[in-house]
């Protein structure tokens, strides 16, 4: 057992750990955290994607002792004081079905947006292109975050027009 | 007083906010305390050997470990449509990866080590792993009780041979039809075994508390039949429907693949076993591919014939089916099939063979589109191919051919309404059908298709719903349904029928995944039925609802209910413009007379339907007679394909799907079933491909090698077209939608390949090395090597259908 301790969406938390442990097991059996989901275990399908040090990462790859001082962030963290605008965006566009990538997908496109707030298609569907969905055909889901970017943008940029 | 519709309309989903924040629970992220015990089971390493002996003690007495279960313990089968699934391997193992036991113990990873521990015995028999070695006579018995095992009257097994199911349709006079015909095309097609690939594995957590109740959390899109199915099964431990109790939160995507019973029941033993404390058993991606079930492989001949004037006179369809170790469910794909393999056409004389076949691979099931993708793969290409020996455009050809509503189907009943031919259109305009076009690219070829697709949903005569509906003091409803909200948006769906009735936002009606002690029955969330038969029975508790509203005000106010009416959460009158009563005032409180009484009470309402038309008792040697299945669901789809000529890499440049749904209740949901069931379509057509070793042994149970569609894998254009005849015993004209976006997919690129570089490919998958190998003169079925996409060897061509040696 090893003593780590992790910025979990913003709070400190300090827990023993195996050695072995991955991190996805480590959060969802250990930190209540369930947003993350297991759908392979091995890489392939970017369910369990959170974001470490802001990186969209696959946490069954990665063991919870190496996320020790790191700051992990999870879907658990990002809604907080409501749902953030591309979440708003993916509920009015049905960027959903079975909603089971959607907390990966969510957090892969945001640290896409936070990266490139202006990304084209191809820059999308290539962050994206690890977490899987079988029920969307994607379409959606890559239409709302293009979206989302230009309307961020267009606030963006109208407010540092009106500043003086 | 015509209010706002809300049928039709866009409305937000109901799920949509627990979804994008990650509060929507699946199963795996409830909690059960640290008295949860984990289960990890042993599998057989072999298609098929008896079972000599199997030594637990090693595991028993590892650390950590509660309790060993094998057959032994558990000596029973179960199933939804026959009982011919172990829930452990007992004297036999029929396919690698089968349960023989299951560890249990207080962490997954002490159960996971002691599994190893436990040690089984086999002496190996031949493997069943060709449909030809397994219809032979004197064939290996896979199933030697098969005549002992409880089914439906609608299956017809054979005893003694390896035949689950065959189901036999006969209309008209083939062999007349034939005769008749001025061209007459023959060939063999055939489709390998597919895999769902939820993304959410299956999983279970079973409690058996001290009181003798048995409570299930499972990924599933069937609560109501897991819990008859298990009532069945589990008997002989005392339990019935009253002692179980299934809770289904949300689930990660099914595709068929959660319908019915399959791991669940193991889950429920051990429970069982281990009273008093709550047993988890999770799938593993590869457990997921291996053991619950699969999408069938099948063979199929086809034989038509048609007149010069482009009529279709007869047909001859002969499909055998690879359905692997149990067909439980799977003989009901094969029976749907051999009740619709005409495809969406008028044709006087038709025999449809539909046969299911046990194998030694693993078991397979209910798949999205069930079986219709799989038969509608050689009967599009046929049809292709057949206008083209006449010289007739295909598009037309279709169109000439096109069933209407009233016509006479294969086994007899009628057509329901739907327009086939206005959809043929609206795709065939879309890709701009006709106008050759240019690939700017060097090297790359263009083609276009044009497929017909119809299904209809496969469920016994008396499939039933229900729903129950209660208001709440702000006036605001419950609605308790337990069809299963699968991603479809079902919820969202059963929301606008009571709003539309009701004159109540959809935001303000609350519907909730199912849980068997509380939520209203439902048969099971399958074959595209639930927005048609949940819907009609929600609708039918609304309709209920109102009347006790209109009562209610009619006598606390003395008012007759002719001259109430529902509009914007109020009950109004047409005498008196200015009254309105809004819900909330009353609903649960009452209403107070001038006396000081309250009049009235909690209002709520419940609906039931059942499809009350339908029979499955058509004549087993012509299936005529019945009327086995309540409505076709028809439409068109067209693809423009660019093909490499050197690699044979082919990229869809834009795919088109029209269907006529009846009433799109939510036509945005509706376009989200019609861009995933393209995508998913277009995949098993293009790259999916599945593959076992010569022992029956799956090699790529996983994503790296059994590739499913990335965003990178999309086509560049998607064009949903929703048409709209109504279905008259439909809620609000609504018919299904959700398998049928899968079904045209194969065919329409074999017909684009085919299109665009002249060549016929007649065996699924479609992929880039079959194109390339293809333009290379090299006939893939001899260069294929000895892996199996189902059980099926050697040249299609050279299968000669046969029985028992007949
Ligand atoms: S569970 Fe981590 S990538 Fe699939
Ligand atoms: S919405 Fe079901 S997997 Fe993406």
């Amino acid at each position: 057992m090893k003593d780590i301790a992790i910025r979990l969406n913003g709070q400190v938390r300090r827990l023993a750990v195996n050695p072995n442990e991955t991190l996805l097991e480590v959060l969802r059996g250990k930190l209540g955290i369930k947003t993350p989901k297991e759908g392979c275990g091995r890489g392939d399908c970017g369910a369990c994607t959170v974001l470490l040090n802001g990186k969209a990462v696959r946490s069954c790859l990665i063991l919870a002792v190496e996320a020790d001082g790191q700051s992990v962030t999870t879907l658990e963290g990002v809604g907080r004081a409501g749902p953030t605008a591309l979440q708003k965006a993916f509920i009015r566009s049905n960027a959903f079905q079975c909603g089971f990538c959607t907390p990966g997908v969510v957090l892969a496109a945001s640290a896409l947006l936070a990266e490139k707030p202006a990304p084209t298609e191809l820059d999308v569907r290539e962050a994206l292109a690890g977490n899987l969905c079988r029920c969307t055909g994607y379409e959606a889901m890559v239409k709302t975050v293009m979206a989302a970017a230009r309307k961020s943008n267009r606030k963006r940029s109208s407010s540092r027009r009106s500043r003086p | 007083m015509s209010a706002k519709r809300v049928i039709g309309t866009a409305a937000v989903r109901v799920d949509g906010m627990a979804k994008v924040t990650g509060a929507a629970q699946y199963v795996d992220d409830m909690e059960f305390g640290p008295g949860l015990l984990h289960a990890v089971l042993v599998e057989s390493p072999h298609a098929h050997a008896l079972i000599r002996k199997i030594d637990t003690a090693a595991a028993e007495k590892a650390p950590g470990v509660v309790r060993v279960v094998t057959g032994k313990d558990i000596p029973y089968m179960f199933g939804l449509y026959m009982q011919d699934r172990n829930i452990f391997a007992r004297d036999r193992v029929r396919f690698v990866g089968e349960q023989v036991a299951a560890v249990v113990a207080e962490t997954p990873g002490a159960a996971l080590r002691a599994a190893k521990l436990v040690k089984v015995t086999y002496a190996p028999l031949p493997a069943v792993l060709s449909l030809d070695e397994a219809l032979k006579e004197n064939a290996v018995l896979i199933h030697p009780d098969l005549g002992n095992y409880l089914r439906v009257p609608w299956f017809f097994p054979r005893p003694g041979t390896n035949i689950a199911h065959w189901r036999k349709t006969r209309k008209g006079d083939v062999e007349k039809g034939f005769r008749q015909a001025d061209y007459i095309l023959e060939d063999t097609y055939t489709v390998p075994r597919y895999a769902h690939c939820p993304i959410e594995t299956h999983a279970v957590t079973g409690l058996f508390d001290l009181s003798g109740r048995l409570t299930l959390w499972a990924s599933s899109q069937s609560p109501y039949a897991q819990r008859g199915v298990m009532a069945v099964a589990l008997k002989p431990f005392g339990l019935s429907h009253r002692d179980i109790r299934i809770v289904t939160p949300y689930v990660g995507g099914g595709f068929g693949g959660k319908a019915g019973v399959s791991m669940e029941i193991i889950g429920a033993v051990l429970a069982i076993v281990m009273k008093g404390r709550p047993v988890k058993l999770n799938w593993t991606r590869e457990q997921e591919f291996m053991n619950t079930s699969q999408r069938q492989g099948v063979i199929a001949r086809i034989k038509m014939g048609v007149k010069k004037n482009g009529q279709i006179v007869a047909l001859e369809h002969t499909l055998h089916w690879d359905a692997g170790a149990s067909a439980e469910y799977g003989a009901n794909v094969v029976n749907a099939v051999g009740l619709s393999a005409t495809g969406p056409y008028r044709i006087p004389n038709v025999k449809i063979d539909s046969v299911c076949v046990y194998t030694n691979m693993p078991p397979c099931g209910a798949y999205r589109g069930f079986g219709y993708s799989e038969f509608h793969f050689g009967l599009e290409s046929h049809m292709t191919r057949i206008a083209q020996a006449i010289g007739m455009d295909p598009v037309q050809f279709r169109k000439r051919n096109a069933i209407r509503e009233g016509d006479t189907l294969a086994y007899g009943a009628h057509m329901n309404p739907g327009n086939l031919r206005g959809a043929i259109d609206r795709v065939a305009k879309e890709i701009r059908w006709g106008k050759k076009d240019k690939s700017a690219k060097p090297g790359k070829a263009v083609g276009k298709a044009v497929a017909c697709f119809w299904k209809a949903p496969a469920m016994p005569p008396n499939a039933a719903s229900a729903a129950y509906l209660k208001f709440n003091e702000d006036g605001s409803l419950n609605l308790c349904v337990s069809g299963m909200e699968i991603g479809q948006g079902f919820l969202t769906v059963m929301a606008q029928v009571a709003a539309e009735v009701l004159t109540v936002p959809v935001e303000k009606i609350r519907v909730e995944t199912p849980d068997t002690d509380r939520n209203s029955y439902e048969w099971q969330t399958v074959g595209s039925h639930v927005t048609w038969g949940c819907g009609n029975a929600v609708r039918a508790a609304a309709e209920e609802v109102k009347a006790r509203l209109l009562a209610t005000v009619a006598r606390a106010k003395f008012l007759k209910v002719e001259d109430l009416y529902l509009a914007d959460e109020c009950v109004k009158s047409r005498k008196d413009r200015k009254f309105a009563l809004p819900f909330r005032s009353f609903v649960i409180d009452g209403i107070m007379r001038s006396n000081g009484n309250f009049i009235g009470g909690p209002i709520h309402g419940t609906g039931m339907f059942m499809p009350e038309f339908t029979s499955a008792l058509g004549d087993p040697e012509t299936s005529q007679g019945g009327h086995p299945n309540v409505h076709y669901t028809v439409g068109a789809a067209g693809i423009v394909l660019e093909v490499d000529k050197e690699t044979g890499k082919m990229t869809v440049r834009k795919a088109v799907l029209a269907v006529d749904v009846g009433q799109a209740i939510n036509p945005e949901l509706v376009k989200g079933q019609i861009v995933g069931g393209l995508v998913q379509g277009l995949a098993t057509a293009l790259f999916e491909d599945i593959r076992y070793d010569a022992n029956g042994r799956l090699l790529n149970p996983n994503f790296t090698d059994y590739k499913i569609p990335t965003t990178l894998d999309c086509p560049a254009e998607i064009i949903p077209i929703i048409l709209e005849t109504p279905q008259p015993d439909g809620p609000f004209g609504a018919r299904g939608v959700g398998e049928h976006t899968m079904v045209a997919c194969a065919p329409m690129v074999a017909d684009a390949i085919d299109n665009a570089i002249g060549i016929r490919l007649k065996t699924m998958p479609l992929t880039a090395e079959k194109v390339a190998l293809a333009l290379r003169g090299i006939d893939y079925d001899s260069v294929k090597g000895d892996t199996l996409g189902f059980c099926f060897r050697g040249k299609p061509c050279d299968y000669r259908f046969e029985v028992g040696g007949h």
